[in-house]
């Protein structure tokens, strides 16, 4: 066995015990500082307010159902966006949808009706005149935005369906493509979205089939090309690129149901009363400061009469 | 030397508060219609769950202080373990002061009512009311007050803190879990660490005390 004789080390030459360790610690502080101010410096990017690729609407009237409160930013509008089927977080949609396809785009109807249709989406926006609806817009999360939004009432496509008279609800259905909405490729929700409403819901007058808003086309992100806005429920009962109308004797299973049937109902109509997902009491308007009171209907007490009877704690 | 590490991993554990701030106050703070606007369409939520990110971010880093120098050899990393724990009672502070505050705006029968009836909110204020006597006792004066090892077994209250924090976040999604289940992936295996070192612990004791004169290692 050879032991090897060690070079003579002098003593003075040994590093000090202290200043050993302190310099595996100053590069685990280094590293641990790092690592923190980075992940802390990677939130300073702010979201980007590109310009949105819309087409300005022209003729669109004035509608008398419009609300005079203050609008939301357009950039708001458009850059915080619950679309699960590009992305949970929601400052992405605005960037993950900006290559969606909206044209040719076209819109079935089927199921209990005279005669099974496909329409060309441009001929739809032609069926009625196209009217500003301005509309307070409530999330079940507790945000609420004022939307100006360009359409007509759904009622004009419900006529041209001519649903038969065992119609009793009108389900939607929205796109499923998972190539262009990455969100798709995972089943965070069973796709496609799928809504529903009762006839009567369908056929009042402020349900609004939309096109556009703020003057001109949906930015992608928003729903477009057409889409429904059911401004006294929340948010969630609105869907999005709307690709077919059903029209059924029995209640749709919408999405959110079928996800989680403790917190949202068929109805959802907004209820500072019934705290379902969360207390639904207060709101928080997005830029004011303060919360403000929940309104019962969002504030549209004329659709108070398709309720009434109804217990609405049970049915929410 | 060691006072400087100290710093310089003190002033980064303030950057993520110090972002946000700046991006709250925005480029005139003077001027309160500004606030927020740095911080998107919804500066509530932004706040609430920013901090709520990096508390649960200081609460794992402080669970990874003892695995991390017991498989690297670095045992001076004890020394940063009090203060990332504090930093974890730091921004569980912001998140529970944005929630009071600029969520619910000191609304009591409100804060009560969702304590009581939301089951993410009740984990969610156990896990921070938790940390309370965690900061509280973080100091040697109460390690000597309190003795090591009754010390020892107050401070694993921290794993039932992060536990519940995890279940907060995963209990407060609507449908998107992964972002909780990555928390939870990484608690897992810190608890994990903790539960094989015990169990070896244990193991070792039990063989050694059959043998008289010899001493447990550890």
């Amino acid at each position: 066995m050879l032991i090897k004789q060690s070079a003579n080390i002098r003593s003075s030459e040994i590093t000090p015990r202290d200043l050993y360790l302190n310099r595996r610690s100053f590069l685990a502080g280094v590293g641990l500082s790092a690592i923190v101010a980075g992940l802390g410096i990677k939130e300073l990017v702010a979201p980007s307010a590109e310009a949105l690729a819309t087409e300005k609407i022209d003729g669109i009237q004035k509608s008398p159902l419009s609300t005079t409160e203050k609008i939301t930013p357009l950039n708001d509008v458009s850059h915080y966006n619950n679309y699960y089927e590009f992305s949970t977080e929601k400052e992405d949609p605005a960037k993950l949808a900006k290559d969606f396809k909206t044209r040719p785009w076209s819109v079935t109807v089927d199921g209990l009706v005279a005669k099974k249709q496909k329409w060309d989406l441009d001929a739809v926006m032609k069926f009625a005149t196209l009217e500003e609806r301005i509309y307070r817009h409530r999330c079940v999360e507790g945000w609420s935005i004022v939307v100006p939004w360009v359409g007509f009432s759904l009622s004009e496509v419900i006529k041209r369906a001519e649903p038969l008279g065992k119609a009793k609800f009108v389900q939607f259905t929205s796109i499923n493509d998972p190539g262009q909405m990455p969100g798709q490729r995972q089943r965070i929700l069973d796709w496609p979205y799928v809504e529903g409403l009762r006839m009567d819901e369908a056929m009042h007058p402020l349900t609004l089939l939309c096109f556009g808003m703020y003057g001109a086309s949906l930015p992608n992100q928003d729903g477009a090309p057409i889409r429904l806005v059911v401004p006294w429920k929340y948010g969630f009962k609105s869907p999005k690129a709307i690709v077919k109308i059903s029209f059924t004797d029995h209640e749709p299973l919408t999405t959110w149901n079928a996800a989680n049937p403790h917190d949202f109902g068929f109805y959802s109509n907004v209820n500072p009363n019934v705290d379902r997902y969360h207390s639904q009491a207060y709101e928080h308007r997005l830029g004011e400061f303060r919360p403000r009171p929940t309104l019962m209907f969002n504030g549209y007490d004329q659709v108070a009469g398709l309720y009434s009877g109804l217990d609405l704690a049970k049915n929410y | 030397m060691i006072r400087f590490i100290k710093i310089l991993v003190f002033v980064s554990c303030l950057v993520p508060v110090g972002l946000l701030a700046w991006r709250f106050f925005g480029a005139h703070p003077s001027d309160m219609s500004t606030w927020g606007v740095g911080l998107g369409a919804n500066p509530v939520e932004a706040l609430e769950h920013k901090t709520g990110d990096w508390t649960l971010r200081f609460l794992l880093i402080t669970l990874a202080i003892t695995p991390v120098r017991k498989l690297l050899r670095v045992p001076a990393l004890i020394k940063f373990r009090r203060m990332f724990g504090l930093f974890a009672f730091f921004y569980g502070c912001l998140h529970f002061s944005a929630y009071i505050w600029v969520d619910k705006f000191f609304n009591l029968h409100e804060i009560l009512a969702d304590v009581v009836k939301r089951k993410y909110i009740t984990v969610g204020f156990t896990a921070f009311v938790l940390l309370i006597p965690l900061a509280v006792t973080s100091t040697g004066g109460w390690i000597r007050r309190l003795g090591g090892k009754r010390w020892k077994a107050l401070h694993r209250l921290i794993y039932v803190s992060a536990i519940a924090g995890v279940i907060h976040y995963l209990w407060l999604v609507k449908a998107d879990i992964h972002k909780p289940l990555e928390y939870g992936a990484v608690l897992a295996g810190l608890l994990a660490y903790r539960l094989v070192a015990w169990l070896r612990l244990r193991v070792n004791s039990n063989l050694v005390s059959r043998v008289p004169g010899k001493v447990a290692l550890e």
